[in-house]
């Protein structure tokens, strides 16, 4: 038997139970019990890596149900590499197309913050701006451009995710949430290596979006003013600014 | 560039604040390379921190050196973190993980001249990438498998032998594959080529009961047995001190458990460097 067809006998019988050719043991009627801890090592440590990267969804839907769920998401869209931290990308669409949870889909977004944070925990490192930078960057609005934080991710959501995130942390109560509300989260790995999750209002999400997109100040400002009218960028930045958030000040063409 | 004869062990995150408050005294620590291959972040903050104190084993499990092929972009990763940090040294498994999907458990294979040349090929590869030698671990096995036509022991010196790499000895492995295959473990390591041994690995395994008798499941999630350290201080009183790890990678324990075997293998090394004084 060569030794790709042997792989994949052996990888086939992990999920299917069936014995692959010549696999066997001292005693040989044990083979299948013995096969047994390998297809148990495999499902039960792949359960574990996804519950690890989606703790709050496998608490908002109960141990025994989210295992239960992790070999279909593996069938569909298992690790394609050994860096598991960076797998289930494609685990919120999965859980938004479960015919189970359509009753819930509010879930998925959870399901977005939580994967955004496990990148935002990987990302690359950026030094951040020193303090006068903000003020340089107010006083020439015009042509200011921020880059943010290479963790900074923003996850709206048309339901209340982060909410149902926070109160599934560990320490917190989950309680009665109306969930039918928009949150947008901003999500970043801070000074002190903490991720964070907190919502955003409509002007600050807007102006966090722009600012990532490459936008001069004054019309990040501009954007955020049309998504929520009276909106002052101050608050937020000033927030970036003590988050680390802020890693980079260009001067372009006026706008 | 090689890891002291002094006991190591795993680094945890959890454990990090105690290994800056209490500055161990160990020969060094075992990191998981998968681990640390993200843009960024603690987790490099903290590898770079041990480093500059203590020597750095960097310990592979993804490689799937017995696959039908080494991952290239797998293998430049490993490539900068070895360029990174330059561990004293680098190590992976005689098994294969990924077959299309990453499987996340070291897989057994058939020890036959295909599988042979298959491996020596792939470790050629590795480490001509890496640019260093590297030490190829013995596996825990719970089958075993008709088309093999080689010995494990001499599979791996083979090996060895083609390619220049080391060996990493398992002890609790070699204890979990005997057992469960209804071997004689103190035979196999009187065989094991123990000049080729770079380091000694040694961890807890969780026991099932079969109809024919025990089966061993290499669990890293308890104390190393009795036994183990038997064994353990044997391979010690034949081959000399070297470097040991503690591997306890699952329900960790506080760092003083962890502390505390480390001792217990740091006896067994002083005895070994004592007993060759006389």
């Amino acid at each position: 038997m060569r030794h790709a067809d042997f792989l994949q006998s052996f990888q086939d019988g992990l999920f299917t139970g069936t014995l692959p050719p010549g696999v066997t043991a001292r005693a040989p009627d044990e083979a299948a019990q013995r096969f047994a801890v390998y297809r148990n090592n495999v499902a039960h440590s792949l359960s574990r890596a996804l519950a690890a990267r989606f703790p709050a969804v496998e608490r908002i839907l109960g141990a025994e149900f989210f295992a239960a769920l992790a070999p279909l998401f593996l069938a569909e869209r298992g690790p394609q590499n050994p860096m598991l931290f960076a797998w289930g990308g494609g685990f919120a669409d999965f859980l938004a197309g479960f015919p189970p949870l359509a009753g819930l889909p509010w879930v998925a977004d959870v399901a977005r913050i939580e994967f955004a944070r496990g990148e935002a925990y990987h990302a690359a490192d950026a030094e951040p701006l020193p303090p006068e930078a903000l003020s340089q960057a107010a006083a020439d609005a015009g042509r200011a451009r921020l880059a943010l934080h290479p963790s900074l991710r923003i996850v709206p959501s048309r339901f209340a995710a982060v909410s149902a995130w926070a109160m599934n942390q560990p320490g917190a109560t989950p309680a009665p949430l109306e969930v039918n509300r928009p949150e947008t989260a901003l999500i970043l790995r801070d000074r002190r290596d903490d991720v964070p999750v907190r919502a955003l209002g409509p002007g600050d999400a807007t102006f966090v979006a722009a600012l990532q997109s490459g936008l001069v100040l004054i019309r990040a400002a501009e954007a955020a003013a049309t998504a929520e009218p009276g909106h002052d960028p101050g608050a937020i930045l000033l927030s970036l600014a003590r988050a680390g958030a802020l890693t980079g000040l260009a001067f372009g063409e006026t706008a | 560039m090689t890891l002291p004869a002094s006991p190591g062990i795993g680094f945890k995150p959890e454990h990090f604040a105690a290994i800056r408050e209490t500055r161990p005294d160990l020969g060094f620590f075992e990191v998981h390379a998968e681990n640390y291959m993200g843009e960024g972040g603690p987790a490099h903050r903290m590898l770079a921190a041990l480093r500059a104190d203590y020597a750095i084993s960097l310990h592979g499990v993804g490689l799937s050196i017995g696959g039908s092929r080494i991952d290239r972009d797998h293998l430049a990763r490993l490539k900068r973190l070895v360029d990174l940090y330059q561990p004293e040294s680098f190590s992976e498994h005689l098994a294969w993980s990924s077959h299309g999907i990453y499987l996340n458990d070291l897989l057994p294979l058939p020890y036959t001249e295909e599988t042979l040349a298959l491996v020596c090929d792939h470790i050629d590869e590795v480490q001509a990438a890496l640019g260093r030698r590297m030490l190829l671990e013995n596996p825990s096995t719970y089958v075993l498998f008709e088309q093999s036509t080689i010995p494990e022991i001499d599979f791996m010196t083979e090996i060895s032998r083609r390619t220049g790499c080391g060996l990493l000895l398992d002890v609790n492995n070699v204890f979990v594959s005997c057992t469960n295959h209804r071997m004689d473990p103190r035979a196999y390591l009187r065989d094991f080529p123990l000049d080729r041994v770079g380091e000694i690995h040694l961890g807890g395994h969780a026991e099932e009961e079969l109809p024919s008798g025990p089966l061993l499941i290499d669990a890293h999630g308890t104390p190393v047995a009795d036994p183990v350290w038997a064994l353990y201080a044997e391979v010690i009183a034949a081959a000399g001190p070297l470097p040991t790890l503690i591997e306890w990678d699952n329900d960790v324990p506080d760092f003083p458990v962890l502390m505390a075997e480390a001792d217990r293998a740091r006896a067994v090394l002083t005895r070994r460097v004592a007993h060759a004084a006389r």
